[in-house]
């Protein structure tokens, strides 16, 4: 149990407060001085990189991926579970849209190319495209939902039913690309590529006269994305069904006594961390504009250490949107950093292992001193 | 009352008046969980009748929800309150104030946590708000939270299942203040207590349960505690005389 603190130190805190601790104490604030320091760290180390723009709007438009499942997994690990198989949705919603796209690319779509000319088959690509949009974020909810009935309704352990199913979903990928990668010629020409991937302010980061397919720009999926984790904020923090999770996440004995239905609370949280797979999975290949047999399986231990340097609960019971959209930012400026200062993905790794851990240590001060006895903290 | 082939409760007459605090007394397994267990809606009896407000209830229409609907409202040994949660998503987890779309009205929701704090819990002067976190309370506060809540949402009847079991004295002390104030509110109250001392200082009305039946009715004054724990005792020995 926790040390409780008499009445009169508590009202003492209460009142003691200054305007810095309460700062301090707003969501994000520690773990944006932390990314701010590391910023600063690197500018002075490799400026090359860090001083100028194309770094920053290269982190924007190659990095969303990461954070949307960063997002998700942020609700999943405030409710006390965990998702493996995110990396796996993403190759599998990557295979479908890009499916949709090249039609006459899958074997089981190619029907549709035959007896037609190449014209009309790149008018088709254009239209069918929406169609994919549809179908990776409907199959992200649908295999994201069997992650939820294995949990919630079967029994299984989260960490033990989606690393089971991401071997399937990861299986299924490869065996409906037919085995093979391939191109989405000419995305960047479509409609769809102009409203997810297309560039905004484009006249501010020009350098000289060189003229670049895709121009550097804030992609529009970076602000979608933004908007998105306002949204996913709001769900959490504002919402029944964040509540919900954070209470499962906390005892899932005491959500069921205050009248929670535990089982279907997690079907859709599981439904819903599919669904953000597939948007993630759809974002990385309209970006890419390829589709390759292992996109997305890179991701895993840079989107659950950033849920978890951004200071979501190891327990669960409370989570952070603001401290994982940051915690992402901050790993991705440590590879970057490592390898600008000429130091490889190597060293980038162990340096990051060595921040999550001093990270997880540092909040599990905030949240648990007792744990930490090896450390000398908490008397018991 | 059956699980199988053991019988837990037989013949069991079991009423609560308003404004009434009935000790519900008896060993371990003599049947008082059952008996709770049917009242609030987690279990389904294999016969009897159940009457609230004097009025016939149907177990196929009866269950936990249709209890809280009914206005009856448990507060559970321990565990019934999410620990790292504010006090405020404590009074409301699973019947939040929202709006169309679900998303939570917080300012009113913790203006209403701050109102029960103050005069239905009587929580002044102790540094606990609606911001507080559940870990932040001592284990008597914690119960007093759990009644409170109970109160606030007009509960007729409120089951206290041995709320100070794991406390230590002065905690105690606190718990059966708040059960005082379920009396002074003019509700009705089932209180199961080991500890004879406390349930005979509360209690209007003790009822002893012994092998699943209901086997005293002793009203308040009828027996001292001395007297009390004596006729407990004369329950047990015929117990082991008959096994």
């Amino acid at each position: 149990m926790t040390a409780v603190v008499n009445g009169k130190a508590r009202r003492a805190s209460a009142q003691q407060r200054s305007l810095i601790a309460r700062v301090l104490a707003t969501e994000g604030v520690p773990i944006l001085l932390v990314l701010i320091a590391i910023l600063v760290a690197l500018m002075a180390l490799a400026p090359n990189a860090f001083l100028g723009w194309r770094t920053y709007v290269s982190v924007l438009i190659n990095y969303q991926p990461q954070i949307i499942c960063a997002l998700g997994l942020t609700l999943v690990i405030a409710s006390g579970e965990i998702d493996l198989s995110f990396p796996s949705v993403i190759t599998l919603t990557s295979l479908i849209f890009a499916a949709f796209y090249r039609f006459d690319n899958v074997f089981w779509l190619n029907w549709l190319a035959e007896g037609r000319t190449p014209e009309e088959i790149k008018a088709m690509q254009a239209q069918l495209s929406w169609l994919g949009v549809v179908a990776a974020l409907g199959i992200g909810a649908f295999v994201g939902f069997i992650n939820g009935a294995l949990v919630a309704w079967i029994g299984i352990p989260s960490i033990i039913a989606t690393l089971a199913t991401a071997f399937v979903w990861r299986g299924m990928a490869v065996f409906l690309a037919g085995g093979k990668q391939f191109a989405l010629r000419d995305f960047n020409q479509t409609d769809l590529w102009d409203i997810t991937t297309g560039r905004l302010f484009t006249g501010l980061f020009q350098s000289g006269d060189v003229v670049l397919r895709k121009p550097d720009g804030i992609p529009i999926q970076a602000v979608i994305v933004l908007a998105l984790a306002v949204l996913l904020w709001f769900i959490l923090n504002r919402h029944r069904f964040g509540e919900s999770l954070l209470f499962i996440g906390d005892n899932a004995h005491v959500a069921r006594v205050v009248g929670i239905d535990v089982k279907a609370t997690r079907v859709k949280l599981f439904t819903l961390m599919g669904a953000l797979a597939g948007l993630a999975g759809m974002f990385l290949t309209m970006e890419t504009e390829n589709f390759t047999t292992t996109q997305g399986q890179a991701s895993l231990l840079v989107v659950i250490a950033a849920v978890f340097i951004g200071g979501t609960s190891i327990f669960g019971g409370s989570g952070t949107i603001v401290g994982s959209y940051i915690g992402i930012l901050i790993v991705v400026m440590l590879q970057i950093g490592m390898v600008a200062m000429g130091l490889g993905g190597d060293i980038a790794d162990m340096v990051i292992g060595v921040v999550f851990v001093l990270a997880v240590i540092l909040h599990m001060l905030v949240e648990r001193p007792e744990r930490l006895k090896g450390l000398g903290f908490g008397n018991r | 009352m059956a699980f199988g082939n053991v019988v837990a409760l037989r013949h069991v007459d079991f009423a609560v008046g308003r404004n009434e605090i009935v000790g519900l007394i008896g060993d371990n397994g003599a049947g008082k969980s059952t008996l709770i267990k049917i009242i609030t809606g987690v279990l389904r009896p294999t016969s009897g009748r159940l009457y609230i407000r004097d009025q016939p209830i149907a177990w196929s229409d009866y269950s936990v929800r249709r209890a809280h609907d009914l206005r009856i409202e448990t507060v559970y040994q321990e565990k019934s309150l999410g620990e790292k949660q504010p006090l405020w998503r404590n009074f409301f987890a699973g019947r939040q104030i929202t709006n169309r779309w679900g998303f939570i009205d917080v300012r009113k929701e913790k203006e209403i946590a701050n109102k029960i704090l103050l005069d239905t819990i009587g929580f002044r002067g102790v540094g606990i708000d609606a911001e507080s976190t559940v870990s932040k309370l001592s284990g008597g506060e914690r119960q007093g939270v759990a009644i409170g809540r109970a109160m606030y949402f007009d509960a007729d009847l409120i089951v206290l299942d041995e709320p100070t079991v794991a406390l230590a004295l002065k905690e105690v002390r606190k718990v059966l203040d708040f059960i005082e104030r379920i009396r002074t509110s003019g509700r009705a109250c089932i209180y199961i207590e080991h500890n004879l001392a406390h349930v005979h200082e509360l209690a209007d009305r003790l009822v002893v349960i012994d092998r699943g039946e209901v086997v005293s009715n002793i009203k308040r004054g009828e027996m001292s505690l001395h007297q009390l724990t004596d006729h407990l005792l004369a329950l047990q020995a015929k117990k082991e005389a008959a096994a």
